[in-house]
């Protein structure tokens, strides 16, 4: 059993880097990861668990990043936009970017990351299973259509990806 | 927000012995840390339970019951295969449930405790009667999203999609207190305002909700979950009807309708039950079923079209029942 107070020195594994930070019990893993670790790819839209633009992966799922106190999600792997393109951007990014997908540009981070965990289990996706997978981020540029292009152009880079390997 | 000390407890009775005064159990928190930012919860002591080992399980139990323990995900009961194969009317209400995101954290025993949604209620700026202040504001206000049923004094409709399909499967709850353990019935858990103006549910500040069992449906037992909300995805049902059937031959042996977002607990049918159990599941009969299940609706100004709702949903509910037993389905 573990008690914490005010000011916590905590451990988080993010992006495959483990790093110890100082929080407040009050930061939710959002406050952590923007105003801690300077990883603002990570946006802060509601705040309130509704608009998805706070997306990041733990264990390789998409959560939102504001719903979760920090203190809460020691010993998870998180992953966030920062962590996805290696030496060149992922093919996701790719084909946010051919196809015209980003307009403000304030969802997509979340949107990448949504879509990232959604490719990983599922290689040939409809229309229909690319707006189910993304119903949990919102765009009020109102872009869906070209993100879900992006996503099916996405997933049909990463199959031809895989054939090559 | 208010600071708070955050405990890990690692088993059921360090979680109970820190309960008291100012403590607050934490499940997946997407309820309650929504509540905290707006500064309607203002816990001095956060108990989060998802270091306790076993009690996000989901498992098949010999006597025949499926037993969820109560920090599961609700993406994880609805991947799980023994609910694909007994229980789909629990997928159909997990699919409907908040957000991709929202499921992956949340949990089942949170989404039975989560607070109302009424807007007044949510508002910092609106002292209602809910906390601890005078009145209600839907009364007079705008309260095209509140009750239809069961309201007195205050209007809030119960949020779950999940509650109604879990009491239509008979469901049960299981609570922990340090003195004893005591399994209830999910109809029972919820506390409608005639009996509690300031909680939602039964349990007591001594006591944890641990799991929740449910019964493996009767043979031939259909069951299916409709929702209508403003938005498909992430949205508060404005109406939901959890309808389970079985048949012995043409003839209803078993029937539980329950609805959601238009009363202040799940609202279980039970006049609907009765009239549809000992005979063929008619067309004539679904009519009837329809306008009874509305019978002592009492809408306010702006909601009655959440009648037309409820009738609309259990019609087609009991339609595709039938249509199901006639193809033979399960």
């Amino acid at each position: 059993m573990n008690r914490y107070g005010l000011k916590e020195k905590i451990e988080l594994r993010i992006n495959h880097a483990t790093h110890h930070i100082e929080v407040d019990v009050r930061d939710t893993l959002l406050d952590a990861l923007r105003d801690q670790l300077g990883l603002t790819g990570t946006k802060r839209g509601c705040d309130m668990g509704e608009c998805g633009a706070c997306t990041v992966l733990m264990d390789g799922k998409p959560i939102n990043s504001c719903m979760l106190l920090a203190v809460d999600v020691m010993g998870r792997n998180i992953m966030t936009i920062e962590g996805l393109a290696q030496d060149e951007l992922h093919p996701i990014q790719q084909a946010f970017v051919e196809n015209g997908a980003v307009q403000c540009g304030f969802c997509t981070p979340g949107m990448i990351l949504t879509a990232k965990a959604f490719l990983d289990h599922c290689s040939n996706p409809t229309d229909d299973d690319v707006r189910q997978a993304i119903s949990g981020n919102l765009c009020r540029c109102t872009g869906y259509r070209k993100i879900v292009e992006a996503i099916l152009d996405a997933a049909s880079r990463l199959r031809r990806g895989k054939r090559h390997v | 927000m208010k600071t708070f000390e955050y405990i890990t407890p690692e088993t059921i009775d360090e979680a109970l012995e820190l309960l008291g005064e100012g403590a607050q159990i934490l499940a997946g928190g997407t309820d309650l840390l929504g509540e905290m930012k707006r500064g309607l919860a203002t816990p001095k002591r956060l108990i989060n339970l998802k270091g306790i080992q076993g009690l996000a399980d989901i498992r098949s139990i010999p006597d025949g019951f499926l037993t969820i323990g109560s920090l599961a995900t609700l993406s994880h009961l609805a991947e799980h295969p023994l609910v694909a194969q007994h229980y789909p009317l629990l997928i159909e209400a997990l699919q409907r449930t908040a957000s991709p995101q929202i499921r992956n954290i949340a949990t089942v025993g949170g989404n039975l405790c989560q607070r109302p949604r009424c807007w007044y209620y949510r508002h910092s700026a609106f002292p209602c009667i809910r906390k601890h202040g005078e009145g209600c504001f839907a009364m007079g206000g705008q309260d095209r999203y509140h009750a239809i049923f069961g309201g007195h004094r205050c209007f809030i409709v119960h949020p779950s999609d999940l509650a109604p399909a879990l009491m239509a499967l008979d469901a049960e709850v299981r609570i922990a207190h340090a003195d004893d353990s005591r399994i209830v019935p999910l109809t029972d858990f919820f506390v409608g305002p005639r009996d509690s103006l300031t909680q939602e549910n039964i349990l007591t500040r001594q006591e944890i909700l641990t799991a929740i069992r449910i019964p493996v449906p009767p043979d031939n037992a259909y069951g299916t979950y409709l929702k209508v909300s403003e938005r498909k995805a992430t949205d508060f049902a404005l109406a939901s009807v959890a309808v389970s059937i079985a048949w012995l031959d043409t003839q209803v042996t078993h029937a539980r309708v329950v609805l959601g977002g238009v009363a202040p607990v799940p609202w279980r049918v039970k006049q609907v039950e009765e009239m549809l159990i000992g005979d063929e599941l008619s067309g004539k009969r679904i009519e009837r079923a329809c306008e009874r299940a509305v019978d002592d609706a009492t809408p306010l100004r702006h909601n009655r079209y959440k009648v037309a709702l409820v009738k609309g949903l259990l019609r087609k509910a009991l339609h595709a029942a039938h249509r199901s037993r006639e193809k033979g389905e399960k």
